[in-house]
């Protein structure tokens, strides 16, 4: 992708003024990192409180007169349970294509503004934004209308202080429940806020217009326990957390019962399907997947990359590692990736191929660091 | 002492027939945060433009190539527990291999600082 057909976030030059290297993900140019580094941005995270720029992600909406109509749409297409989301509950679910592969991994909030009580509102990955919307707008029935999200812009505050940075400005905050939103005002600027995020962290989204992003962007950044964090953080942050990232440790080849998302999946929906790709997702349930999603720990300090070649002890390949760095809270290497099923036990040693070499490793239980969500 | 410097982003200085080898600033700072090096094992004959060590950050894998052909006679063992020494001090303390030189003639197609910076500037 050439230079000139990267799209910018409105923060752009706020990210430059502040010295970040910028590098092209997913069509946008983002920023990867700030000058104190990843290793840093990912501590200050984890004790502090980050914050990220993610208006690269693509929200959107779909509309009818009632949520019931809403939901029982877009449960054609998730596998999740929709209809049963309490008003300004959020749920994270994946779009499925025929063969149960993921379109892309989302999150879906039921609505609860007054005279938008028949609207979901949904975000997708940035690299799968165009692709989703068109899957989307193609199986939406007769009442049931889709829409891009136009001048909005999306932050995301993590870590444990995030919760008190933002009471400063709306005291009510601590009672908000994880996957929840609440509508607020924070210097004047209406803020979609929700407890929820991608770092293993407690934290919020803040979903805004483009015109205010700016002002709330240095506003969350004039308290000292805010650093702005790039991307190359937000990835050892959500590794080590054991969350998937879309177009490595999930894509269209793999379903969600691989991908050890069938806790998204709730009992109603894993009974009666209903959903595309249902049909293998409930062979899947029943008979169990022939491989599966398993975090990894390379012994050692050498990181063992995406592409990695897994063995087992006796030398036959059994599987491939989809995510693989080093994780700056456990101090050493990280991955997470897909073996056969028979091997996806706890505790089941293994060898990675890493420069043609044979490096020991240990199946583990995901996450690798116990998440702090606020339940 | 002359350090000389080579397209990929090594730094080389030469002391009775053994050169110092590590990597550029320049190139620390486009790796970012190193956290692994593995470096070749002592005794091991090298060629030169070949791959002699992987120095591993927390965004990729590089590989650092050496501009000259030799024997490997030393590797800094502060990288193994410290391997951020290279982000803290990559032309001096975070050195990486000392190789005897089989072909000191190697040396003469190297930059001096004056190029490599003009290189590294573009």
């Amino acid at each position: 992708m050439s230079e000139e057909t990267l799209q910018r976030t409105p923060l752009y030059e706020a990210h430059k003024a502040l010295g970040a290297k910028l590098v092209p993900f997913a069509g946008y140019e983002m920023p990867v990192q700030y000058p104190s580094g990843v290793l840093a941005e990912h501590n200050w995270t984890r004790q502090h409180a980050g914050l990220f720029d993610v208006s690269h992600m693509g929200q959107c909406f779909i509309m009818s007169e009632s949520f019931a109509t809403s939901a029982a749409t877009l449960e054609k297409l998730v596998p999740a349970d929709i209809a049963g989301l309490e008003p300004k509950q959020q749920r994270y679910s994946q779009l499925l294509n025929e063969t149960g592969g993921i379109i892309d991994d989302l999150m879906i909030t039921r609505a609860a503004y007054p005279g938008y009580e028949g609207w979901l509102y949904v975000v997708v990955n940035a690299g799968c934004k165009d692709g989703d919307y068109e899957h989307i707008t193609k199986h939406l029935p007769e009442g049931v209308t889709f829409k891009a999200g136009e001048g909005m812009a999306l932050l995301a505050l993590q870590g444990p202080e995030a919760e008190a940075v933002l009471a400063k400005h709306v005291p009510t905050i601590r009672d908000l429940k994880f996957m929840f939103y609440e509508s607020v005002d924070i210097a004047g600027m209406a803020v979609h806020l929700s407890r929820s995020g991608y770092t293993g962290e407690d934290g919020f989204e803040l979903s805004v217009y483009e015109k205010d992003v700016a002002a709330l962007w240095t506003l969350l950044l004039s308290d000292s326990a805010v650093k702005p964090i790039g991307l190359g953080a937000r990835d050892s942050l959500r590794l080590e957390a054991g969350l998937c990232l879309y177009g490595h440790d999930i894509d269209e080849t793999t379903s969600p019962v691989e991908a050890g998302l069938t806790w998204s999946i709730a009992k109603r929906r894993r009974e009666h399907g209903g959903f595309m790709g249902d049909a293998r997702v409930q062979k899947e349930l029943r008979d169990g997947p022939s491989r599966k999603r398993v975090g990894i720990k390379p012994e050692g300090r050498a990181p063992a990359r995406e592409g990695t070649e897994i063995q087992n002890l006796e030398g036959r390949k059994i599987g491939v590692i989809t995510s693989g760095g080093f994780g700056p809270t456990l101090n050493g290497p990280v991955a997470m990736g897909y073996v056969e099923a028979n091997s996806a036990v706890p505790e089941t040693k293994i060898n990675l191929i890493v420069r043609g070499q044979a490096m020991p490793a240990t199946i583990i239980k995901l996450p690798f660091i116990p998440n702090k969500f606020k339940k | 002492m002359t350090v000389k410097f080579s397209k990929d982003h090594e730094w080389i200085t030469v002391e009775n027939g053994v050169a110092t080898v590590g990597i550029t600033n320049h190139a620390q700072e486009q790796l970012g945060d190193v956290v692994y090096i593995e470096l070749p094992k002592i005794g091991s004959t090298i060629a030169a433009n070949a791959s002699v060590a992987t120095v591993e950050s927390v965004k990729a894998a590089s590989e650092v190539y050496t501009p000259v052909s030799g024997e490997v006679v030393e590797v800094n063992g502060e990288l193994s527990g410290d391997p951020a020494l290279v982000n803290r001090a990559a032309e001096n303390d975070g050195w990486f291999m000392k190789i005897k030189l089989s072909n000191a003639s190697e040396l003469d197609v190297l930059m001096d600082k004056a190029a490599y910076d003009k290189f590294v500037a573009g």
